[in-house]
């Protein structure tokens, strides 16, 4: 039986769904003009004032932002309320480029709670469980996000935030938790480390893990369900429009429902910025309809996907996400062709490397250079070498056919490369330009 | 008749190799043979040693990768012509090595000699059926 949190929202009617949004757009266009010079001025430009969008029908004539505007607005241009409204802030972890600043009022707070409660319930979580949320505390928001939802959903909440991982399985162990909160990368790391301590899938209490911050690939999603012996729910969200919660997974796992009572999702072309029809590949796009402090309409997120509003057999109504490809900040650019870490990844797991490798990137005589290291692991040594120059090999020709391009492939020691409590730093790009 | 070989996995890397002799010596651990097979960007390094348990546990501990395998060590007499008589043997019945490696014992005249075969215990009955004398795992700790 499925559950959800906020049932008459999570399975309205689309045209209540459209309702709702066309009367919070409206309202909310209104406020921005009223409190944000910096859009305002956007919106003069294209001639536009707050009476020319009276449904989301009209969405597509309004400018957008991106991650430019932030920081020419930074660190107060985009806010739209006073500040003695506002009660916190949030930044980007700054991976890419300069600090982003979010504000939120206590009500942006309440309503981003409910989105990560309804990450949790469809994850299976109630008043019973306990929810270990190990995503880092402070101006990241992937701590306070998921503790506000566990709040919500009435779990008994452990705040243990990431790192030392010898406590967090003491934690998980000893308190029995069921349900695990963290990047995919720090959930591959628990497990590995559970693993290493002779800890067996039916031991460990867990039951569910909603892991999200950082793109992962479906065969990570299945090693680290084989090794924790749980279900893993992919969690989307961004700092920009409010943090983990904007879309969540259901028990169907193919896809995130994105809370369209709060956040109005487009498709572009990132180069024409046309809005795509339904079913397109594209740069994601999101209106915040609903959030007073920091709202952002028309933001370009760089995250490269689809949008369906296929049927969905958990009763959901609101549409479905797939995961994205790649934050094109994540992309990049090799010898003129464009490479995910992601995909890297797939080819990697796909032939029974651990999920832990980086990719380090160079520039020698003017041409890219693309070496992938991952770790040798105690099933795959074998004294014979010809067996693992053979296995190199077929890596190499494994990521030629994904990627088209050709990769050196160089095999380290165990442990060499980083474990990450956060995001995963996979990619060091030496190349100077 | 046969002796257990540990081979280790090694970073083609500055300091790589005396990382791991640095956790033999500090763990007492006498070599009694050592080779080092090299591919462009990793190693294996293989080695006879006088405690085979003990050094795996300590290789592990250290977080080294390794893989015991079955080797045959077969005492040589220093002399020319020695090591030919026996590979004439496996030449006769078609048997395969993979890679070999020698080393001089204490004891004067006779060097060892370490053979990986496709087919270890195949190569085993073979050189014995042959009159060759195959050393075992005490003989070459006793050295």
């Amino acid at each position: 039986m499925e559950r959800y949190f906020q049932p008459e929202i999570e399975t309205a009617s689309r045209e209540q769904i459209k309702a709702w949004q066309d009367e919070r757009l409206v309202k909310q266009v209104k406020h921005v003009w009223d409190n944000v010079p910096y859009y305002r001025k956007k919106m003069e430009e294209k001639g536009l004032t707050p009476d020319d969008i009276k449904s989301t029908d009209d969405l597509h004539k309004l400018p957008f932002l991106s991650k430019y505007d932030l920081r020419e607005a930074y660190p107060y241009g985009l806010l739209a309320e006073p500040l003695e409204n506002c009660v916190r802030i949030h930044s980007t972890s700054g991976t890419t480029g300069k600090r982003v600043v979010a504000f939120y009022t206590q009500h942006d707070i309440d309503l981003w709670d409910d989105c990560c409660a309804r990450a949790i319930t469809a994850a299976g979580g109630t008043k019973e469980d306990v929810c270990q949320v190990s995503y880092g505390y402070g101006l990241f928001t992937g701590g306070a996000g998921l503790n506000g939802g566990s709040h919500k959903v009435g779990c008994l909440t452990v705040p243990i935030s990431s790192g030392n991982t010898e406590r967090q399985i003491m934690f998980i162990m000893d308190l029995q938790a069921t349900i695990l909160c963290c990047t995919p990368s720090y959930a591959a790391y628990i497990g590995e480390t559970m693993k290493e301590m002779g800890l067996t899938p039916d031991q460990i209490p867990l039951k569910a893990g909603i892991f999200g911050a950082e793109a992962w690939s479906e065969e990570m999603r299945h090693d680290i369900e084989k090794t924790l012996g749980i279900k893993a729910y992919d969690i989307y969200g961004l700092t920009e429009i409010s943090g983990p919660g904007v879309a969540f997974e259901c028990s169907a796992q193919s896809g995130m429902h994105i809370n369209e009572d709060h956040f109005i999702a487009e498709i572009i072309d990132p180069v024409t910025e046309e809005v795509l029809p339904e079913g397109s590949e594209g740069e994601l796009v999101f209106t915040s309809i609903t959030k007073e402090a920091f709202p952002l309409l028309r933001y370009r997120t760089r995250d490269i996907c689809v949008l369906t509003r296929e049927k969905c057999p958990c009763g959901r109504t609101h549409v479905k996400m797939c995961k994205p490809r790649g934050r094109s900040d994540d992309m990049l650019i090799i010898r003129g062709v464009n490479v995910f870490p992601s995909q890297i990844e797939t080819v990697l797991i796909n032939q029974g490397y651990p999920a832990n490798y980086q990719i380090i990137v160079d520039r020698v005589n003017h041409t890219d250079t693309l070496d992938v290291q991952v770790e040798m692991t105690p099933e795959m040594f074998t004294d014979n070498m010809g067996e693992i120059a053979s296995r190199q090999k077929k890596l190499v020709e494994g990521l030629r056919s994904m990627l088209g391009l050709t990769a050196k492939v160089t095999l380290v020691a165990p442990k060499t490369i980083v474990r990450s409590e956060g995001k995963a730093v996979r990619v060091i790009d030496k190349r100077k330009i | 008749m046969s002796v257990k070989q540990i081979s280790v996995f090694l970073e083609n890397k500055a300091g790589a190799l005396s990382d791991m002799t640095q956790v033999l010596a500090d763990n007492d651990i006498d070599m009694r043979a050592f080779s080092l097979a090299e591919a462009s960007d990793f190693g294996i390094a293989r080695m006879i040693v006088d405690d085979v348990y003990k050094t795996t546990t300590v290789l592990k501990d250290a977080g080294f990768v390794h893989s015991v395998s079955t080797v045959l060590a077969v005492p040589v007499p220093d002399k020319p012509g020695g090591l030919n008589g026996v590979l004439a043997v496996l030449k006769t019945l078609g048997i395969n090595v993979e890679y070999m490696y020698a080393f001089l014992g204490a004891k004067k005249e006779t060097a060892y000699m370490i053979m990986k075969s496709d087919d270890a215990q195949k190569a085993e009955v073979a050189l014995t059926a042959h009159g060759v004398r195959l050393a075992d795992q005490e003989e070459l700790s006793g050295l």
